[in-house]
């Protein structure tokens, strides 16, 4: 094996990557195109407002395509551009502290991209996952944040951290109180209306 | 005493991030309560973990209006670019012929001075 060898074998993404970072601006665009949909769909989640939503996205490309030169390519691309729209989405809510009343009607948005299980449990984690949407979006934004990123997205309590520009330890403790009041949204709200009936 | 224990610590340790001590283990163990909240917690954590693969569908044009968002920044950024250079030019012309102009005055305050000579003392 020759040093020039490359570690793995390129995805179509990387080498996207490869050439937008050579200034190849058509690149980017197919960059883009490729995965708007997964990063609106990550900016919808933390700030649950689509217009916030659109903006963040287009922020985050803006500052991707700024700043592909510090793009190492140790990350993937999709963790990299997560990352930036996660900065982007707290500076947005940090701005934005109006009260809105729109609501995310996430439940006739959604795209099936695994319909593989069984009808009865597939309506079954349907639900639940139109549940778990709802009480996302009504977690207060900061702990919703910390919930997202690493309990949806899977980013690690350091890269939270850094994005948000707050400590590993106010990114524990946030987690903790965003599953601990995910779960009385979630649960408490049923018990509620079992004892109601 | 002890489930309101287990269910303060039970956001931390339900993804392994932190560990409850061998007391509140057995506790769980043996408690239904405990287990019940315990596997709600799971529950919660497996549905978030799904909502990864659920795309939201963006309102039609986004990509688009990205995509012009990120031209119109950079042709801002040209203009800004080429303002700074036309900048630097100004102020790089106007120091030059100070510099010129001062050099001159110089040359014509030494070329008169060494003209008069120098008078002698005594």
């Amino acid at each position: 094996m020759t040093t020039n060898e490359l570690p793995r074998e390129l995805s179509e993404l990387d080498r996207l990557v490869f050439a937008a970072k050579g200034g190849d601006r058509p690149a980017f665009d197919e960059l883009v195109r490729r995965t708007y949909v997964d990063t609106y769909t990550l900016a919808l989640r933390l700030t649950a407002h689509e217009e916030d939503a659109r903006d963040v996205v287009q922020e985050a490309y803006l500052r991707a395509w700024k700043g592909l030169d510090r793009f190492r390519g140790e990350a993937q691309f999709s963790t990299w551009i997560y990352r930036i729209t996660a900065n982007a989405a707290y500076t947005s809510i940090k701005r934005k502290k109006r009260n809105r009343s729109e609501s995310l009607d996430t439940v006739d948005d959604v795209i099936e991209l695994h319909p593989d299980a069984q009808p009865e449990e597939a309506a079954e984690t349907q639900e639940l996952l139109a549940k778990l949407s709802g009480a996302l979006e009504q977690l207060p934004p900061k702990l919703r944040v910390l919930v997202v990123l690493k309990d949806v997205y899977g980013l690690s309590h350091d890269e939270i951290g850094e994005e948000l520009g707050i400590s590993v330890a106010a990114a524990k403790v946030r987690l903790h109180r965003g599953r601990k009041k995910l779960r009385e949204l979630l649960y408490d709200e049923d018990r509620g209306m079992a004892n109601a009936v | 005493m002890q489930c309101d224990d287990v269910a303060r610590v039970l956001p931390a340790v339900v993804d392994g991030d932190a560990t409850v001590d061998l007391f509140m283990q057995r506790h769980i163990e043996s408690c239904l309560r405990c287990q019940a909240e315990l596997a709600r917690y799971r529950k919660m954590l497996r549905g978030l973990q799904l909502l990864r693969t659920r795309y939201l569908e963006p309102a039609p044009g986004l990509f688009a209006a990205t995509l012009a968002a990120i031209e119109i920044a950079g042709e801002r950024e040209a203009v800004r670019s080429a303002l700074n250079g036309r900048r630097i030019a100004y102020a790089s012309a106007i120091g030059g012929a100070a510099l010129a102009a001062s050099a001159t005055a110089a040359a014509v305050i030494v070329h008169r001075t060494r003209r008069r000579g120098v008078p002698i003392a005594g």
